[in-house]
């Protein structure tokens, strides 16, 4: 006989820290994603929103295939690209508010240019020229930030001090399906649950962190199931599914902005190119894959159902190529141009005020510059006697 | 009020007061003059921390003010510089020097250097309180040096403070500064008193200059945080040996005042750094190669350092010969009658 089944032998007294503190099932994922276009639910979107998301995804393919572009011509040291995510990095910044905030990772830049940002500025993390190439606080979107899920932690700390100060304004938090397994990702959430923080977090996951596939990144039934621990929903969604994305970031968003706390939102989605351009996405994955998701492209879906509604014709789509490529050829043409750099700027930003050991060593370029100067002068004019 | 009728005023209400109390005096009037001001951490609330320096703060200011946070310390850095963003002056708690190893990744990819990454438009001005040093009879983990760290980082303050006075002030300070700073408290000062007034904190000099605690002809023994009150009492004990050193408290080890150590061993033409942590790789090797640099033709023989031994924190029991105490700094005195056959 066990010791349950002494009956009146073995009374315990549960303390409070034995019961379940939140009904598990309402956080608990869908078995499948959720999905909207070609679904039943595709009759009750908003045909306006839909037009706007078909216009912002063939700009953000269009954006994506330019930036690409730029790095073959060495005008970007690296572009991480989100062609065939793109339904994601749309939706992240169409359902933020402008008092909103917005922590993007390296791979986000379109979400950045959709948010609003100027696509040059956008892009000096990873041309090269400067970290980060506006202020964040007049964006309202932090800078673009390369270690995995550092910046998860950061949505959460600012979200709680919005909240604390009075402001209804929520963080939304982008991290691709790796940076799930960082320590930072689990603070992140933990803190975010216990202090109701008005954050969103949005899981890309498209299916590898460079070369490693989802299988040998976590056991878990799905990255949406990691929010159950944590005590807030989880939600799936198909990631290439525009309506779908923005309607479930919609209601997380809603969600926290009316004091109900973070939501985790796992949007299943694939990377269509490589993970950078640096990459060789051979070695990892097979033709055949690749190709099954092109026929889940984005584009293509919402294409299918806004002609199968009537609200697609041939004017809508020029307009919206026409859109695209004019925006393309506007950042094609700013790119090419080299940026202006002062190398003074070095010490400019390391403190509030400089220290005398920087001022010393600015001393020091400085007076480094000038000599180069001046020895650029002198070989022009050797140059010119020489002729 | 004049100076001296301000120390009068200060001596008259003074009263002895530990370094724990100054620091939580501190944390107490940041909060109560700048509603942006917010302090957190593990066990900061209800037991006033580890070390009874946030003691009360809740209570005063709420715990949306003073906030006990879930036990992870990059998720503590890692909220407060969110909450950076957003305008707030967070004062962070690591329980101890190393259990803040978890928050590196936060300090250095982003609190030290987010003013650079975002060319100014975006300073984090976020207090990391660290209690550091050994001396207190602590298990594993809970006795490391471990500025070297943080002072390799380019875009941090490193301050430690050496008295009551400077704890108060120095805090004050770093709270105040729109830049981050790693606030490094010797855990076995806590306890040390000084009469000290609470209600009239004597001004204290700003972050980055040091102070010389002891005028002296002989050499100069240059230190910071724990070990200053042993190298006074060395100084003290030399004055049999007949020697006359004068003692420099660095408090800052960045920004470094490079002018008060250089007019100091200028004066002396010898010196000693005398610190808890490792001497191989630590702050003692660049404060050496510093003077020597600025001092070389006034130096009667080379920069010393007494440092820690180049090893793990020892256990408790072994400790007291670890930690580099008056024989060991007068030994290294004794040796700067340096001849160049010696
Ligand atoms: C802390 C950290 N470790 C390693 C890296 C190097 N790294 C850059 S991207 C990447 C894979 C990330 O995969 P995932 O999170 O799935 O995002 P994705 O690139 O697929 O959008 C790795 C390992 C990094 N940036 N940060």
């Amino acid at each position: 006989m066990t010791v349950m089944e002494q009956r009146g032998v073995y009374r315990p007294t549960p303390p409070p820290a034995w019961q379940l503190r939140t009904d598990p099932a309402p956080l608990l994922p869908d078995a499948e994603p959720y999905r909207v276009l070609g679904t039943e639910a595709a009759g009750k979107a908003d045909e306006e929103l839909l037009g706007r998301l078909y216009a912002q995804l063939v700009l953000g393919r269009r954006y994506n295939t330019q930036a690409t572009a730029l790095t073959k011509q060495g005008r970007l040291a690296v572009y991480p690209s989100s062609t065939g995510q793109e339904a994601c990095e749309v939706a992240a910044a169409l359902v933020l508010q402008e008092r909103d905030w917005l922590f993007p990772s390296y791979r986000d830049t379109l979400a950045a240019v959709a948010r609003g940002l100027d696509p040059v500025q956008a892009l000096t993390l990873l041309r090269g020229d400067w970290h980060t190439g506006y202020d964040p606080r007049e964006h309202r979107i932090a800078p673009l930030c390369t270690p995995l899920a550092t910046q998860l932690p950061h949505a959460v700390g600012l979200a709680h001090a919005a909240r604390l100060k009075g402001d209804d304004v929520v963080a939304l938090a982008m991290v691709g399906d790796g940076g799930t397994s960082e320590g930072d990702f689990h603070e992140a959430l933990n803190f975010a649950a216990v202090w109701q923080a008005p954050v969103v977090f949005l899981v890309q996951n498209n299916g590898f962190a460079i070369s490693v596939p989802l299988d040998k990144q976590t056991a878990a039934p799905s990255l949406a199931h990691k929010a159950v621990g944590y005590g807030m929903p989880g939600r799936l969604v198909d990631g290439n599914d525009a309506a779908a994305v923005h309607e479930v970031l919609s209601d997380a968003v809603s969600r926290a902005r009316a004091g109900g706390g973070p939501t985790l939102v796992e949007a299943v989605t694939y990377r269509m190119e490589a993970h950078t351009n640096a990459d060789d996405a051979t070695r990892y994955r097979g033709d055949t894959e690749v190709e099954a998701w092109r026929a889940h492209d984005p584009i293509l879906l919402l294409e299918r159902e806004l002609t199968e509604r009537g609200l697609l014709d041939e004017d809508r789509r020029r307009a919206a190529r026409d859109d695209a490529e004019a925006m393309a050829a506007d950042l094609r043409e700013r790119m090419n141009q080299d940026p202006e750099l002062n190398p003074m700027d070095l010490f400019s930003h390391v403190y509030a005020e400089q220290t005398t050991q920087l001022r010393e060593q600015a001393a020091q370029l400085r007076a480094e510059l000038e000599a180069s100067d001046a020895d650029d002068a002198d070989d022009a004019d050797g140059e010119e006697n020489a002729r | 009020m004049s100076t001296v009728a301000a120390e009068r005023a200060t001596k008259k209400a003074a009263k002895p007061a530990t370094m724990a109390q100054a620091l939580g005096r501190a944390l107490r009037d940041s909060l109560a003059e700048d509603p942006a001001v917010h302090v957190l951490g593990e066990d900061v609330g209800a037991l006033g921390g580890v070390f009874r320096v946030t003691d009360g703060l809740t209570k005063e200011f709420g715990e949306d003010r003073c906030t006990d946070t879930p036990l992870a310390e990059a998720g503590i850095l890692g909220t407060a510089v969110g909450m950076a963003m957003y305008g707030l002056r967070p004062v962070v708690e690591m329980q101890f020097d190393a259990f803040a190893y978890p928050a590196f990744e936060q300090l250095i990819s982003h609190v030290a250097r987010m003013r650079n990454r975002t060319r100014g438009a975006m300073p984090l001005p976020i207090t990391v309180r660290v209690p550091y040093g050994g001396g207190i009879g602590g298990v594993e983990h809970h006795s490391d040096s471990s500025e070297a760290y943080y002072m390799a980082t380019p875009g941090l303050h490193v301050v430690t403070p050496a008295t009551v006075a400077d704890a108060y002030g120095l805090l004050r300070a770093s709270i105040a500064s729109d830049d981050p700073v790693v606030f490094l408290e010797p855990k076995r000062l806590y306890w040390s008193k000084a009469d000290w007034n609470p209600d009239a904190p004597q001004a204290v000099d700003p972050i980055g200059k040091a102070v010389v605690r002891r005028t002296g002809r002989s050499a100069t023994l240059l230190t910071y945080g724990p070990s200053v009150p042993v190298c006074l009492e060395a100084a003290e004990a030399a004055v049999a040996e007949g020697w006359d050193l004068e003692v420099v408290d660095l408090r800052s080890l960045v920004p470094f005042d490079d002018e008060t150590v250089a007019a100091s061993v200028r004066r002396t033409g010898r010196a000693v750094v005398v610190h808890e942590s490792g001497g191989f790789g630590g702050p003692g090797g660049e404060i050496a190669a510093r003077v020597t640099e600025r001092c070389f033709h006034h130096l009667e023989a080379p920069v010393l350092r007494v440092a820690g031994f180049d090893i793990p924190y020892p256990p408790p029991m072994l400790e007291r010969h670890h930690l580099p105490g008056v024989d060991r700094i007068l030994d290294a005195v004794a040796r700067l009658q340096w001849e160049a056959d010696s």
